[in-house]
């Protein structure tokens, strides 16, 4: 939002503002060179991991790291071998993160979003119960359920297929929780009664009337729903064992790992190419969604 | 304002909610989450405690053993070593981490900072990392094969602290989260201090007050609820810590022990020691823990409130 909703609220909207009194504030040097300080913290291990996926695993070892190898640019044969190794299996684990990501997080979406408008726009019996057992569910540790889940899974054979990571992560206590706040302030309870009067139905009211309206909560809620599915590391670790179904994460640790083993294969270099992939695909699903989850941050945390 | 808590509906979703009697009409929304939620959360809960009333024994089998497996969690070392662990890794590295992004947020709202928004996208982007991969990143930069560490020992002729020994290995792993989440958090307090009217700022500074007494007495008032938010999610992302323990301990098997976190415990009991029931009454003792904690957090931080 800001740079867009801040510009037209400048010239239109306030006729008196401080800065037509005053001379408009000035950029502080100190101020930019602090917070300076911090994007570079933010920046330098990703840095880091660009710079270094251009090296072979030699080059890893003997070059310095924060520059690159002299002579050798590898990262393209880096990217070809990390998508070509172990049979190609980088590519499968790729396939499956999104398949999670687009089943798991997506259905989290769909359903956070469907919740948080019946929570909003409704009274219903038992909204009271919905809500107690929500909020206290909030505090309970994902992966403090991660081990009952698991043990339950296993009872019905689910465990070591994609259900077992797909399910667990339909549920989003927080995005319902954004999306309730956003569609109580996005949604005028005025139009749904207009739409009620004219005959349509609930279901016909959502998808035609709120969906729309609720655009940018969408966006948040997917946003954070998928940040929260490619975190999952804990379950699909203890349900997937078969490396098939692996989402990245687990993969990239699995190669990790492989150095330690006796007679692994040490493949540093593609596992911090594999990261850096991974990294690409996530920074530019955000960034090109930018607009959209600002403005829904912002909505989420307005009141009145 | 901004979300004051949790449990508290906004006053905004009040407006327009139907005022008739109430219907079930609500449910076919409300439905289809709840009978997931019920799947995925109530149920494992509702398992975890069955399973913590239990003992499986080389004679008798699996057997009633009503809370001894409590008792058991009440009294282990090494679970209290690890709640005492993350206790601490919550008590310095929490408030750092919302310190630090408090004080960007305020910057970016200052608006006194030159090159705003390449500053914000910047200092959120470590958030878009999946903490696996952000794991693995630090550890080859902390690790001394070929990590910046050893790197910079070398080049300089100096020799750092190796980040990876059992007495630094907690700060290593706070650092790591940190840069993760201090992004997230700057994002969520800026967006909490766009929305501050701005007219307030300009009568208290008619009234002559200064910047930093518009930012202790109006900015950090009006944003409390998103600042009480962070920190509980905060305190339950560091109960939960996991990932990065895990990830680390190829690196430094002998630093990160099998009890390391509350987490990483239940999780050693179960797969590496088969216990599967002590392991739920962990699970559960945790949960309880966490819970206690986020409420006393979320009490206290709302009645500050007025």
């Amino acid at each position: 939002m800001t740079t867009t909703a801040q510009t037209p609220a400048r010239t239109t909207k306030k006729p008196v503002t401080l800065s037509a009194k005053k001379p408009r504030r000035k950029g502080s040097i100190m101020l930019t060179l602090l917070v300076g300080l911090m994007s570079l913290y933010a920046l330098v291990p990703l840095g880091w991991l660009l710079i270094n996926s251009t090296k072979t695993q030699d080059g890893l070892f003997s070059s310095f790291g924060l520059w690159f190898d002299d002579g050798k640019f590898a990262l393209f044969s880096n990217i070809a071998d990390t998508f070509t190794y172990d049979g190609g299996i980088f590519s499968r684990w790729l396939l499956n993160t999104l398949i999670y990501v687009v089943v798991g997080a997506g259905g989290a979406t769909f359903l956070a979003v469907l919740g948080g408008y019946g929570l909003a726009k409704f009274n219903f019996v038992g909204k009271k119960a919905v809500f107690a057992i929500v909020l206290g569910a909030v505090a309970v540790p994902p992966t403090a359920l991660a081990v009952p889940t698991f043990l339950m899974f296993s009872k019905f054979g689910l465990t070591n297929t994609p259900w077992a990571v797909i399910i667990p992560s339909l549920i989003s206590p927080f995005g319902l929780y954004l999306m309730w706040t956003f569609a109580a302030q996005a949604i005028p309870g005025e139009m749904l009664e207009a739409a009620r009067v004219d005959g349509a139905g609930e279901m016909r009211t959502f998808f035609k009337l709120a969906v729309p309206l609720l655009g940018p909560g969408i966006v948040t809620t997917a946003l954070f729903t998928m940040v929260a599915t490619m975190n999952n590391y804990f379950l699909p670790l203890i349900m997937l064992k078969d490396p098939d179904w692996y989402p990245l994460t687990v993969g990239l640790n699995a190669w990790n790992a492989q150095a330690a083993t006796a007679g692994g294969e040490a493949v540093f270099n593609l596992v911090i190419t594999g990261s850096l992939v991974t990294v690409v695909l996530l920074l530019a699903a955000f960034l090109t969604l930018q607009r959209y989850w600002q403005s829904g941050l912002t909505a989420g945390s307005v009141k009145e | 304002m901004a979300v004051p808590q949790l449990a508290a509906p906004p006053a905004a979703s009040r407006m327009g909610v139907r005022r008739r009697r109430p219907s079930f009409k609500g449910w076919q929304f409300v439905g289809p989450f709840m009978f997931v939620f019920a799947l995925v959360f109530l149920a494992p809960i509702g398992y975890a405690i069955y399973l913590s009333l239990f003992r499986n024994r080389l004679i008798g089998g699996n057997q009633f053993v009503g809370l001894d497996n409590y008792q058991q969690a009440l009294t282990d070392p090494q679970f209290w070593s690890s709640v005492g662990r993350v206790g601490l890794f919550l008590l310095v590295q929490v408030p750092i981490m919302l310190f630090l992004a408090l004080l960007v947020a305020l910057a970016l709202d200052s608006g006194r900072l030159y090159g705003k928004s390449f500053f914000r996208v910047s200092i959120f982007l470590p958030y878009a990392v999946p903490t696996v991969v952000a794991a693995l990143m630090w550890g080859f930069i902390y690790g001394s094969q070929f990590g910046l560490v050893g790197n910079i020992n070398d080049a300089l002729g100096v020799s750092l602290p190796d980040p990876l020994k059992p007495s630094l290995i907690l700060a290593s792993i706070g650092n790591i989260t940190t840069w993760e989440f201090v992004g997230y958090n700057m994002l969520i307090f800026y967006s909490a201090l766009q929305v501050v009217p701005k007219s307030l700022y300009e009568s208290a500074a008619i009234d002559g007050a200064g910047q930093w007494r518009i930012i202790r007495s109006i900015k950090i008032p009006a944003i409390r609820g998103a600042l009480v938010i962070a920190t509980i999610f905060s305190i339950i992302g560091s109960f939960q810590l996991f990932n990065e323990p895990a990830i680390l301990r190829n690196l430094a098997p002998n630093a990160i022990t099998s009890y390391f976190t509350p987490n990483f415990y239940a999780y050693s009991l179960t797969f590496a020691g088969q216990q599967f029931n002590y392991s739920a009454a962990v699970a559960v003792v945790m949960a309880v823990i966490t819970i206690i904690v986020a409420y006393v957090v979320q009490l206290r931080g709302t009645k500050e409130l007025g």
